[in-house]
């Protein structure tokens, strides 16, 4: 469990660090928190040549809300820090519930948001919790700046939108849709990846619901977002009615996998379990 | 919570005396195999096989010799003189055993690097030595080597089929070891019985993850050509000598260290092919070599352990008064014979436990499979026996409407009953002799701190359709514990008059430096602040075992107890030819003797000018020591969900007099944790294919404190009459009985649903796809018949 060679730069702009990417040569990888990325290096599992450190390049530091009221987390922020910060848990509390479910705080402490969001484990917290929050994702290249939405970002297992020789700069968020939020999560041992998890985000308007967002972790090789079980929630109160009536919904539309730790149709249930007290949470915390 | 200890220079054994080895540990300044860092020293890594059975076609290791900062690469050609590995002290078969039960013990050396063909994936073929760890692990992917995959056979009921795919080619079969045993006439007790029961259990496969993963440091002496070797074992003399066997060296030229070791529970315990490999190029290369090993390594490669099925079934009266027990046992060994009848006949020795069975019949076969080998892992057999017949007796009270601790407390063996016979032969070879013990009020205990009465109350009240269920367990368990054949400790007093105690017994985490030199400082009339302990040096003392099967506070604590008492003895007289006073009127005081009168000397004197005081005594029990324990635990279950929560669990044990109670409580709780790891989260896991789909603790999921939850811990104590301090020695004891204990409570949670668990561990999707399959058989039986 050592890593084999590779070398290793810490730029100090983001201009350097786009050039230093450019060289596929040496199969440039980016490292912010590593908390992913380190364990694969030690199986030998990723074998990198050039190792570009991000976390002192300055302009990827910030975390902000904007004029429009949008809230900007760049690639060096750690989780933890994004989960302390007053304007997420004030305006973004689903991305900082989720972000507790991480792991331990040692890995919270180093990882980053935009790192899980790039390394993309279908069962990690964040991913499906910037598809509910409909996060838009800022890449740069050797060509320029480009903006992906959520929808576009996950690609597969372990991979997004973000090419080899790009970077995540940033993740943005809009306005959340409204006071309703909740992260839930099946897991054996606290910290560990989700076998199956839920994140929900909604709005109360005349004591029905709207904007109401479902997605999935640890579902499939994607974030999973349910929109038949929205749009049956979509304008009604939560009651049992509509409770069943969007878990049966959800029960259908899932296809989750199976490994050592759970079967389909135990993951298929446990999906309907947590989203019945995520949405009950989520409609309570409305009130 | 530490109880008081008084100043006096007497009465440490008993007291809570805080662990005199935790200030160096908690502050970091332990030495670990890999905080030992000597100059110039190599770093070796192993090559280890992908293939779970493959015949090796081509190894060429030219490319990764040409690596710079490479020094050697062994492969199975260059290894060729040295004896393949035999852990002989394990597969010894005791003459008795031998004699009357004539079992079948095959032995299968093990090739130090495998040479044409490989048996299991993990299993070492070529060893690298670097300037650091890292070119090392370069260097390996520069080995090529070519596989022809062959069949697999993973499951030992399969293996033991006509046809399988054989593990040793000059076997005919993968048997491994048979044998049976049995008391009375069980066909006839069988045949008469008004209730008979039988069932299928099975324990999984678990690894014993110690936190220090194992680790070897061999340097060659440069002044004396003798070679010293760090290495985390259990049995510091016993891989001494295996060293010096293999590479034809005096064993005294040989010098083992094992003093501060990160865990054991048994992985440790036994000889590796490593630990003969680091020695090997050490001396080769003329430099000390050092290989750690990691974390992946010691999931697939160190040994495993537990993979037993019972196919058993009991015979009672209708009263529930036990009749005869049948089982068969089948062991899945893995690829080799490790530790031979260790394992399967620990089981059959512990089957019965602490119940009156006249009439027993138990068989039991271990197989060959493409797995990883196995060996010992606390409890060693044991929690394995205790699952399958704690699981028998609830079904079987299940069967005759009885409650479950009430069918025990009619089988218990009752305290006029010991010492108590029970018909089969020990692991010695002799009658098997439980010494003694308040089996009865061990589970009153527990049945009252669970509060029986209290959750069947509950359990009634609760809605029958709702979502959480409540279930409680019980399991009662004895532990042959004191293994021989002897322990040594020898006790010397040092040149500044304090005095050092040197076992052969080192520690692994128990605590021995507190513990043994409680006992020393009693039996000699010090204060133990006189005594420095030192376990697992070679050199400190000639001859010694180890600390296995629980066994150091018995043998180590005993040799102790005798060498402090004769060197007692030793300092008076020879303080009284000094003073020229009677010794018996002599009293030692710290580091001083007294005589009433007045005179006096100091220790110290008495060690200068050509004399020594030093004492070494040899400790070898005359029978095995039996401590024992009653778990119990209150469990919710979430019939949604199929997660187990604990909401209470108890443990009342039985070690005998306790030496410190601080750490028996320590070694009870650590042992509980293990066992509720095993019953809950642990499985070490293999495709069809033989690859081991459990390889990091990301799925191999090792709980921590956060999954434990507090214990309610009681004792009860009957001083053995086998040993003078009257100990019988914890360190496997709470990890015996929590899979047998949690299981049944589930079941009886989950008991109106109609659920039966035969296995576990009791994941969330194992208990919830019991749940629904006992849903599926009801909806089945309650569904309107087709016209």
């Amino acid at each position: 469990m050592k890593p084999g060679p590779f070398d290793y730069e810490a730029p100090a702009s983001l201009t350097e660090a786009v050039r230093l990417l450019a060289d596929q040569e040496r199969e440039a990888k980016v490292l912010a928190g590593g908390q992913s990325l380190i364990p694969m290096l030690n199986m030998r599992l990723a074998r990198p040549g050039l190792l570009v450190d991000i976390t002192r390049v300055p302009e990827l530091s910030g975390l902000y809300v904007d004029e429009a009221g949008h809230l900007h987390v760049g690639a060096a922020v750690r989780q933890a820090a994004a989960a302390a910060a007053p304007e997420v848990r004030a305006g973004w509390p689903l991305l900082a519930g989720a972000i507790a479910h991480i792991g331990h705080p040692q890995i919270r402490n180093r990882g980053t948001v935009c790192g899980s969001l790039v390394h993309h484990d279908p069962a990690a917290e964040l991913p499906a919790a910037s598809l509910a929050l409909e996060a838009r994702f800022t890449i740069v290249g050797p060509g320029g700046n480009r903006t992906v939405t959520a929808e576009d970002f996950f690609v597969s297992t372990f991979q997004t939108a973000v090419g080899p020789d790009e970077i995540l700069t940033e993740v943005v968020f809009p306005p959340a849709p409204g006071d309703g939020w909740s992260f839930a999560e099946h897991v054996q041992r606290r910290g560990d990846f989700a076998a199956v998890g839920v994140a929900v985000a909604l709005a109360r308007r005349q004591n029905a619901m709207h904007r109401v967002r479902v997605v999935f972790c640890g579902a499939g090789p994607l974030p999973v977002r349910v929109p038949e079980a929205e749009s049956a929630l979509e304008g009604r109160p939560l009651d049992a009615e509509a409770l069943e009536g969007a878990t049966a919904l959800a029960g259908a539309a899932l296809d989750p996998p199976k490994d050592v730790h759970a079967s389909a149709e135990w993951r298929r249930e446990g999906a309907q379990t947590l989203l019945r007290q995520a949405l009950t949470e989520a409609w309570e915390r409305t009130a | 919570m530490t109880r008081q200890h008084s100043s006096e220079p007497t009465g440490y054994v008993g007291q809570s005396v805080p662990r005199v080895e935790d200030e160096r540990l908690l502050r970091g300044h332990g030495r670990y195999v890999d905080d030992i860092a000597l100059p110039g020293t190599l770093e070796a890594a192993v090559l280890r096989s992908p293939h779970a059975h493959a015949r090796i076609t081509r190894l060429e290791t030219a490319a990764a010799r040409d690596l710079q900062g490479v020094h050697a690469v062994y492969t199975a050609s260059d290894v060729a003189a040295l004896k393949p590995l035999v852990n002989e002290a394990e597969l010894r078969v005791p003459p008795g055993l031998a004699e009357k039960l004539e079992p079948l013990v095959r032995t299968l050396p093990m090739p130090l690097l495998a040479r044409e063909k490989v048996v299991y994936a993990g299993q070492p073929v070529a060893l690298v030595v670097a300037d650091s760890r890292y070119l090392a692990e370069d260097a390996l992917e520069l080995v090529e080597i070519g596989y022809e995959p062959l069949p697999v056979v993973v499951d030992p009921e399969r293996a033991l089929e006509p046809g399988a795919p054989l593990v040793e080619e000059s076997w005919q079969d993968n048997l491994a070891l048979e044998l049976e045993t049995g008391v009375g006439a069980p066909d006839t007790a069988f045949r008469e019985a008004a209730v008979v029961i039988e069932e299928e259990f099975a324990v999984h496969r678990h690894v014993p993850s110690p936190i220090e993963t194992r680790g070897v440091l061999a340097a060659p002496g440069a002044y004396d050509g003798r070679l010293t070797v760090w290495a985390n074992t259990q049995t510091p003399h016993r891989v001494r000598d295996h060293i010096a066997m293999s590479l034809a060296m005096p064993a005294d030229d040989v010098h083992v260290v094992a003093v501060d070791v990160g865990g054991g529970f048994g992985q440790k315990g036994i000889l590796y092919v490593e630990e003969l490999l680091v020695p090997f190029a050490a001396r080769a290369l003329g430099r000390p070599v050092l290989w750690r090993e990691d974390r992946n390594e010691n999931l697939t490669a160190a040994s495993h352990a537990r993979e037993q099925t019972h196919r058993i079934a009991l015979a009672a009266d209708a009263e529930g008064r036990l009749l005869g027990l049948r089982d068969r046992i089948l062991v899945n060994f893995g690829a080799s014979t490790m530790t031979g009848l260790v394992v399967p006949y620990n089981s059959v020795i512990h089957l019965l436990g602490p119940y009156r069975v006249p009439h027993v019949d138990i068989a039991v076969r271990a197989a060959l499979t493409h797995t990883t080998f196995t060996s010992p892992y606390r409890g060693a057999g044991r929690p394995e026996a205790v699952f399958a017949m704690e699981r028998a007796l609830d079904r079987l009270a299940r069967r005759l409407g009885l409650e479950p601790s009430e069918l025990r407390r009619r089988n218990l063996i009752t305290p006029e009953e010991m010492p108590y016979r029970t018909g089969l032969l020990d692991r010695s070879g002799e009658k098997q002799e439980y010494d003694s013990g308040d089996f009865p009020e061990l589970l009153r205990r527990a049945v009252d701190h669970i509060d029986l009465r209290g959750v069947r109350k509950r359990q009634s009240e609760a809605a029958r359709s709702g979502d959480q269920r409540t279930g409680v367990g019980f399991a009662v368990y004895l532990e042959a514990t004191g293994l021989g054949p002897f322990e040594s400790a020898r006790l010397t007093v040092r040149p500044n008059g304090q005095l050092r105690l040197a076992i052969g017994a080192p520690s692994q985490g128990q605590g021995h430096r507190t513990s043994m030199a409680q006992i020393a400082a009693d039996a000699v009339g010090v204060p133990m602040e006189s005594v420095d302990v030192l376990g697992g040096d070679t050199d400190a003392v000639p001859h010694g075992v180890g600390t296995i099967a629980s066994r150091a506070l018995v043998t180590a604590g005993n040799a102790t107890h005798r060498a402090g008492l004769a060197l007692r003895t030793r300092i008076l007289d020879a303080a009284a030819e000094r003073l020229g006073v009677p010794a018996e009127e002599l009293s030692i005081d710290g580091t001083r003797v007294r005589h009433p009168g007045g005179a006096e000397t100091a220790l110290a004197a008495l060690v200068a000018d050509g004399a020594e005081l030093s004492e070494t005594a040899y400790f070898r029990p005359g029978g095995f020591t039996y401590a024992s324990g009653a778990h119990a635990a209150v469990v919710d279950v979430d019939t949604r969900t199929g997660h187990v929560s604990i909401e209470k669990y108890v443990v009342v044990h039985d070690a005998g007099r306790i030496v410190n109670p601080v750490i028996a409580e320590g070694q009870i709780t650590g042992g509980v944790a293990q066992g509720i790891a095993g019953a809950l989260y642990e499985e070490m896991i293999y495709g069809p294919d033989g690859q081991p789909t459990t390889t990091t603790y990301m799925d191999y999921l090792l709980p921590t404190s956060s999954e434990i939850p507090d214990l309610h811990l009681d004792e009860i104590v009957t001083p053995s009459a086998l040993n003078d301090l009257g100990v019988k020695g914890l360190g496997e004891g709470g990890a015996i009985a929590p899979q047998a204990v949690l299981t049944n409570a589930v079941e009886d949670a989950l008991t109106p649903l109609g659920v039966v668990v035969r296995r576990g561990p009791l994941t969330p999707d194992r208990v919830r796809g019991r749940i629904r399959e006992a849903q599926a058989v009801h909806s089945e039986q309650a569904a309107p018949v087709p016209s």
